[in-house]
């Protein structure tokens, strides 16, 4: 094939800029692989996160031409060459160096979800019966690798910066597969109002559209999720109910 | 004295894959501080790749499955070097701990009547592989992460550890840097758990990622343990050859599970035409006998595909060198050809095989519903590692514990598929309970802070080389890479284990000049050379236990020495330091089997 050019962002937390790179660009590559070749032939102290190599692990998450793809899924045949090829970290958080960002606030935002809590076993030996019916309507969710893309071009997280205050559409996914599971007890719909920021969502759906595993975030997670969000916090005759079984007074949300 | 980050824990785990983290949750129940160290982010662990399933003898599928059959099949596939108690602990708790795994909110495919769904695989003789799709890894290693987060262990992710830390004879503590600033941290610990996972990053084609360089296996290594079984690397039949940029990138066994079948550029079956006699009798004898196989008949035996993985490997070689090989060098595995017998068809297959219908369609441009896939073999585990108890995995250095894939004995010389995924959990369980029993009992310990200090001086010295090296690490990788491919790989011999030992050694002499530039932060070239002195560690040990194994036997197969020796049979080769630094082969012969596991073996024909 044929030299192309990339424009890769080089920095750190506090400063950086653009360089131009050029490299050779054979058969079957994705843009990890011209990344990799860079590294190798003219900087080799260029920093980027991968692993798997194959969209399984969702380490090497970045902007390719503005738009936020796993490197290492993004074939180079797929991307036009006329003009030079843009790298760049996520923009939705702190850059750490080059092509790598702090992602650790996603692991802490995680830690404040409720976690998984099963209903007893329904045979002797501790195993539970279910239908694949109702394991097939959460595998979606549980394809989530993390990569957080869906995270970075959500424009709460992106533009307006409100991760002390939404958990956002990654998190939004896990406390679906959690709520929907077919052997879960929890209810976390108001954590999700309160904490979690499930109304901040506007259902732009551009989440849905990054998703390097074709989760149908915003249809089959997050609208299902604020339908019971609704349902459970601010539905008045389960309120009265609520408040008769003894349960506490309901703040205004 | 330099000033480090210092933590202190009951029990440190370092590798945060399907064992560490499987430790990690059980050494927090037990009531330890537990510290997880890891090079890469928490979820991103090379057990996100397992494919197939989880081998478990539940019996949901067929009923005439029992620990003891689960026994029997690991004992034959591994050829009879296997530690035969760890055989047994694993065939006998590997059902409880995939179903305690559903109670942590890890989902499997359902039977229809809703219990756990089992696969075939190649070497088990009944469906044992619990499994989703084919990405059953991640949703192991989901599960774990998901429980573990909220047991209170802390994680130190992209951290690498570099040294064990020793208090005399024991282990207490490890010595470490983090990718992001290249500043060090010094954990000092209890009991330290290695579960590192494997070596996949010694060979050319590999299905392992960048950080698969044998660090737990060297790590105690170094602390004075010892490798067992090293020449035994198992060599997946069924990697991605095209396009280049993917080589080495798994293909399931699952295609083979659900149907799939290889052929060579005439369209021939060509695995029917050598059965190994071991395997005889279980082996269907025509295609339409395999593939009732795979639709669950229980009269009918299983096709060739299925045999166990170094013998499938060793026949697409031949094909290639007979010049039947697919046009990249590799054989055709298609499962296309099920459409026509499935109900569903193409549906059917893109349901049981996402991943790989996904794989294929983004990365080489092909439907695997539609056309099969080149395939060939690919670097994909290590039968050896650390020399462990089979009951507490405690090595022969107290205090220092290994699990999963960089601990040996489970799988002797060769491993079942969908063994390994129940190998991290029963021993990652074992390992994190152990030491953490062993961390309340002998309590902290102390550091050798001269220790510390020596390592901190050895990891930075690189950078004061001016010039004078030859090369810089990343070429001696990869020409490392290629030595042990072209020369310790899939088909050995004498002479040319000799050249590779030669050139390993050459190799470590040019990493010890070789200069490292730039500083410490987010440095891939001096990550690299710290690598590598792991890599030329487990690459000598491979290479000497192949030159000293002088017969073929499981996934080590010499050319000049193409049969199976008796002698050999019964005897374990393990490495360690001698008190020259050079590294020392021991034979060691297998303890005699108890009557009971002997009379299952003899049942189980």
């Amino acid at each position: 094939m044929a030299e192309v050019g990339f424009e890769i962002w080089r920095g750190d937390a506090e400063e950086g800029e653009f360089r131009s790179y050029t490299t050779e660009v054979t058969e079957g590559m994705v843009v990890l692989d011209a990344v990799h070749r860079i590294q190798a032939e003219d900087a080799p102290d260029l920093a980027v996160r991968w692993n798997c190599k194959a969209g399984r692990c969702g380490s090497c998450s970045a902007e390719v031409n503005g738009m936020p793809r796993l490197m290492c899924m993004t074939r180079m045949s797929d991307l036009p060459t006329a003009r030079p090829i843009r790298i760049e970290p996520m923009k939705a958080f702190p850059r750490v160096r080059d092509l790598v960002c702090d992602v650790s606030w996603n692991y802490e935002a995680k830690k404040r979800i409720k976690p998984f809590r099963p209903r007893p076993p329904d045979d002797a030996d501790g195993s539970w019966r279910m239908q694949q019916a109702d394991v097939d309507r959460v595998m979606e969710f549980r394809k989530c690798i993390e990569c957080f893309l869906c995270q970075d071009v959500c424009h709460v997280l992106r533009e307006h910066g409100e991760h002390e205050r939404f958990i956002g559409p990654r998190h939004l996914v896990h406390a679906a597969a959690l709520e929907m599971h077919p052997l879960d007890t929890e209810t976390r719909t108001r954590e999700l109002w309160e904490e979690g920021g499930i109304g901040f969502c506007n259902i732009t759906k551009c989440c849905t559209e990054v998703c390097p595993e074709g989760i149908t975030i915003t249809d089959n997670a997050i609208i299902p999720l604020k339908e019971r969000v609704v349902d459970d916090v601010f539905d008045p005759v389960r309120r009265v109910l609520r408040t008769l079984r003894g349960g506490t007074e309901e703040k205004a949300p | 004295m330099a000033e480090y980050e210092r933590h202190e824990y009951d029990v440190i785990v370092i590798g945060a894959g399907g064992a560490g983290l499987r430790a990690a949750v059980e050494a927090s129940a037990a009531g330890a501080s537990v510290g997880v160290v890891c090079k890469s982010l928490l979820g991103k662990a090379h057990t996100v790749m397992a494919e197939g399933g989880v081998a478990a003898s539940l019996g949901n599928v067929d009923e005439r499955d029992s620990w003891k059959v689960h026994f029997a099949d690991t004992m034959r596939g591994g050829q009879y070097l296997n530690d035969w108690r760890m055989a047994e602990l694993h065939a006998r708790e590997a059902p409880d701990r995939v179903r305690e795994l559903e109670g942590w909110g890890a989902l499997f495919d359902r039977t229809p009547d809703g219990r756990i769904l089992q696969r075939n695989f190649g070497g088990h003789a009944y469906p044992r592989l619990a499994h989703v799709g084919d990405r059953t890894g991640l949703e192991m290693i989901r599960a774990l992460q998901d429980h573990g987060i909220h047991q209170g262990m802390d994680v130190h992710m992209e951290v690498t550890v570099t040294r064990l830390l020793k208090d005399g004879e024991r282990v207490t503590g490890a010595f470490a840097y983090d990718r992001e600033r290249g500043r060090f941290r010094v954990f000092h610990a209890g009991a330290v758990i290695v579960a590192t996972g494997g070596i996949g990053r010694a060979f050319r084609v590999t299905s392992n990622s960048w950080e698969y360089t044998g660090d737990g296996h060297t790590l105690a290594y170094d602390a004075g343990a010892e490798l067992m079984d090293m020449e035994f690397v198992q060599f997946h039949p069924t990697g991605m050859v095209w396009p280049p940029s993917v080589r080495g990138i798994l293909v399931t066994e699952g295609v083979r599970g659900e149907g799939g079948v290889l052929r060579n550029s005439e369209g021939r079956r060509f695995l029917f035409d050598e059965i190994p006699e071991a395997y005889r009798d279980q082996t269907a004898d025509t295609e339409e006998e395999g593939w009732r196989y795979c639709q669950g008949d229980p009269e009918a035996r299983r096709p060739p595909e299925l045999l166990t993985r170094d013998h499938v490997a060793r026949r697409i070689l031949a094909e290639v060198a007979a010049g039947r090989g697919s046009p990249h060098g590799g054989a055709f595995l298609d499962i296309a050809w099920i459409k026509d017998h499935v109900e569903g068809g193409a549906e059917h297959i893109k349901r049981k095989l996402p991943g790989m219908h996904h794989q294929f369609r983004e990365l080489a441009g092909i439907d695997i519903t539609e056309e099969p896939m080149e395939v060939g073999p690919t670097t994909h585990y290590v039968m050896g590692g650390v020399r462990v108890d089979a009951e507490t995995q405690m090595s022969t250095v107290p205090g220092l514990f290994a699990a999963g894939e960089c601990a040996s004995g489970l799988h002797g010389a060769n491993r079942l598929g969908g063994n390994s995924l129940s190998d991290l959990l029963v021993f990652g369980r074992r390992a994190g309970a152990h030491a953490a029993a062993f961390a309340s009992e002998r309590g902290p310990g102390s550091l050798d802070m001269e220790e510390v200090e020596a390592e901190a001086a050895r990891l930075l010295e690189p950078f004061r080389r001016n010039g004078g090296g030859d090369g810089n690490p990343h070429q001696i990788q990869h020409e490392l890479q290629s030595i042990m491919q072209d020369k310790a790989g899939i088909i050995r011999e004498a002479d040319k284990l000799g050249e590779a030992l030669d050139a390993v050694r050459a190799l470590r002499r040019r990493a010890q000049r070789v200069p490292v530039s730039g500083n410490r932060e987010y440095n891939p070239g001096w990550h690299t050379w710290i690598d590598l002195h792991n890599l030329l560690t487990v690459s000598e040990a491979v290479i000497r236990a192949a030159a000293e194994r002088t017969e073929s036997r499981g996934a080590h197969t010499r050319d000049d020495y193409p049969g199976k020796d008796p002698a050999w049979g019964g005897m374990n080769l393990t490495a360690r330091r001698g008190a020259d630094g050079e590294m020392t082969l021991e034979r060691r012969s297998i303890p005699e089997m108890p009557d009971e596991l002997k009379r299952i073996i003899e049942e189980q024909g």
